[in-house]
């Protein structure tokens, strides 16, 4: 292919963009607008998902110990916890750690362990990891049979919701998405059906000097291509703005919610969104091309 | 197909055998077609509307293909020719409308500049090429004006321009002097004529008597999807007793003013001429 054909490819797909103007314009915009919600959607799905995973890092089973039992059952215990195949680590607070730590929590106020005297409300007790996040609630219920373990706790429940919640977001983003990406496919293809029917004398006589179906095809498909590619620059540009002073407000204000805002993530959301944008264009002139071509 | 050949060079621009044509619709357009039409011949395809005219154009065009038989253009098979090959095929056809075709919103240059271009014409053939074609058709100083600040002659005139610019071997022309009136139909046939005289086959399809009649070139008239007359030197309608000189026959000219003509048919181009039509 020469250089000036491509030039000329280029050329008369902006001079279609522009003829058409609102239209061009309105496609533009919905793609923009459909892109925006994927945009909305991946960054909600992926920071839950991100979330999850904290979660369930820190996720613990809390083994407490009888009060009763000797030094040796308690070292008993921690073997067998240690020796599971299913457990990925094992961490000893004795009580006296426990204290201390309420003590420096509590700060001041911790004068209220005067009132114990002497005496430790806190039992020995062993964190466990579970290799597997999803065990947690099996290997609670095990290690709650062991002899010598009083108690056992994990953050029951709350591992569903979560993740529940998570799905919830992904189906409904993936609708409301799947509804929009479609309608903005229709909106492009009839942009590019509009050209095409403004243009149909000039392709007829293109296709009786001896135009290749190619030849023709490229500026609507450029053009098509270039009203997603815009409307995704827009759906981008907003969905920088909106999620920059987000992240900003939710460190400051709510630091335990881990946001991800590192480049790498925020240039694999616009490089989907981009893609999806340009995808929708070509895919939009393409359905308006199929039929035409036939002279 | 032992005559197809002549030192290795095919004669004929089209052939076809027994060519028909059945529409979807049960139309039957053309009906066991037998011709030939040799190269740099100049040949008139006449006959009532709904004859077959247009289809026999289309089928050679490649636009539409033959429900039965074979066609050949320069000895290729369009029967057997890919939808690849069809651009191609094209590039070796110049097509002429009879309501010109001209893009509205390019100069006449570009409209002729634009058929060069989707050939992917090399740029300085395109500029060294198309003030040519321009000048050939009379029309040099006008490659700037648009198609509807020009009379309908000089359209028709682009329309000839942008067929030959990509040097075809074939014209079809589709009733060229249709919409056009006597006088500039003359002119529209002299430019034809000289196109012809360079070597390029000319199919032309009408309904001007008057210039069938005074050219006195092939003519093969259809009726009903069937070929009903196939003459040399023949006439619009059978037995039509139209006198020329031979000079004219022969591959001379209509003379704008000119004495060559003999009047003695009131449809000729020469009565056009004493009527003052002509220049």
């Amino acid at each position: 292919m020469r250089m000036r054909t491509v030039g000329y490819f280029f050329r008369e797909s902006f001079r279609s963009l522009w003829k058409n103007g609102w239209m061009s314009i309105a496609s533009i915009s919905t793609v923009a607008i459909s892109l925006l919600i994927l945009g909305i959607s991946l960054l909600l799905v992926m920071n839950s998902n991100n979330l999850v995973t904290t979660m369930e890092s820190e996720l613990e089973v809390l083994v407490a110990m009888r009060t009763d039992i000797d030094a040796k059952q308690i070292q008993a215990v921690g073997d067998k916890l240690r020796s599971h195949s299913k457990v990925n680590e094992v961490t000893f607070v004795s009580k006296n750690e426990a204290m201390a730590t309420m003590k420096k929590q509590l700060g001041d106020r911790s004068d209220m362990f005067k009132a114990l005297g002497d005496a430790n409300p806190f039992p020995d007790m062993y964190r466990v990891k579970a290799k597997d996040p999803n065990d947690v609630s099996s290997l609670a219920e095990e290690f709650n049979k062991y002899p010598g373990v009083e108690k056992v706790r994990y953050g029951q429940g709350f591992v569903e919701k979560l993740l529940s919640l998570t799905e919830w977001i992904r189906m409904v983003g993936l609708s409301i998405m799947f509804l929009i990406g479609a309608a903005s496919v229709f909106l492009i293809s009839t942009t590019i059906r509009l050209t095409v029917f403004a243009r149909r004398k000039e392709i007829n006589i293109m296709k009786f000097v001896g135009a290749t179906n190619w030849f023709i095809r490229w500026p609507f498909l450029l053009e098509g291509t270039f009203l997603g590619l815009f409307g995704s620059l827009i759906a981008v540009g907003l969905l920088y703005g909106i999620y920059a002073p987000v992240t900003t407000y939710v460190e400051s204000s709510l630091p335990f919610v881990p946001l991800r805002s590192d480049a790498s993530f925020l240039m694999t959301i616009f490089e989907i969104v981009m893609g999806t944008g340009i995808l929708i264009g070509a895919m939009g002139s393409v359905i308006s091309l199929r039929k035409f071509l036939k002279v | 197909m032992s005559n197809n050949l002549l030192m290795g060079v095919v004669i004929f621009m089209i052939q076809m055998f027994n060519v028909s044509k059945t529409y979807s619709n049960e139309v039957k357009a053309l009906v066991d077609v037998n011709v030939r039409i040799q190269k740099g011949s100049f040949v008139f395809l006449v006959g009532p509307s709904g004859a077959g005219k247009s289809t026999f154009i289309k089928l050679i065009f490649r636009e539409e293909a033959p429900t039965r038989g074979q066609i050949l253009f320069d000895g290729k098979s369009l029967v057997r020719m890919r939808e690849r090959e069809v651009p191609y095929l094209r590039r070796q056809i110049g097509v002429v409308f009879q309501d010109f075709r001209l893009l509205p919103n390019k100069t006449i240059y570009d409209n002729i500049a634009f058929a060069m271009e989707i050939v992917e014409a090399p740029t300085k053939r395109i500029r060294q090429r198309v003030p040519q074609v321009l000048e050939m058709v009379g029309l040099g100083k006008k490659g700037n004006l648009m198609p509807h600040q020009l009379s309908g002659g000089e359209q028709q005139r682009v329309s000839i321009a942008r067929a030959i610019v990509n040097e075809p071997m074939l014209i079809i022309a589709d009733e060229p002097t249709g919409n056009l009136d006597p006088e500039t139909a003359t002119e529209i046939m002299n430019l034809l004529l000289e196109i012809n005289r360079r070597g390029t086959t000319i199919i032309m399809a009408t309904h001007a008597k008057d210039i069938v009649d005074s050219l006195r070139r092939r003519v093969i008239a259809l009726e009903n999807g069937r070929i009903v007359r196939d003459e040399e030197r023949g006439s619009y309608e059978q037995g039509s007793s139209a006198s020329l000189p031979g000079s004219l026959a022969q591959g001379g000219y209509i003379q704008p003013g000119g004495t060559v003509l003999p009047g003695n048919n009131s449809q000729s181009l020469y009565s056009l001429q004493e009527r003052g039509a002509l220049r």
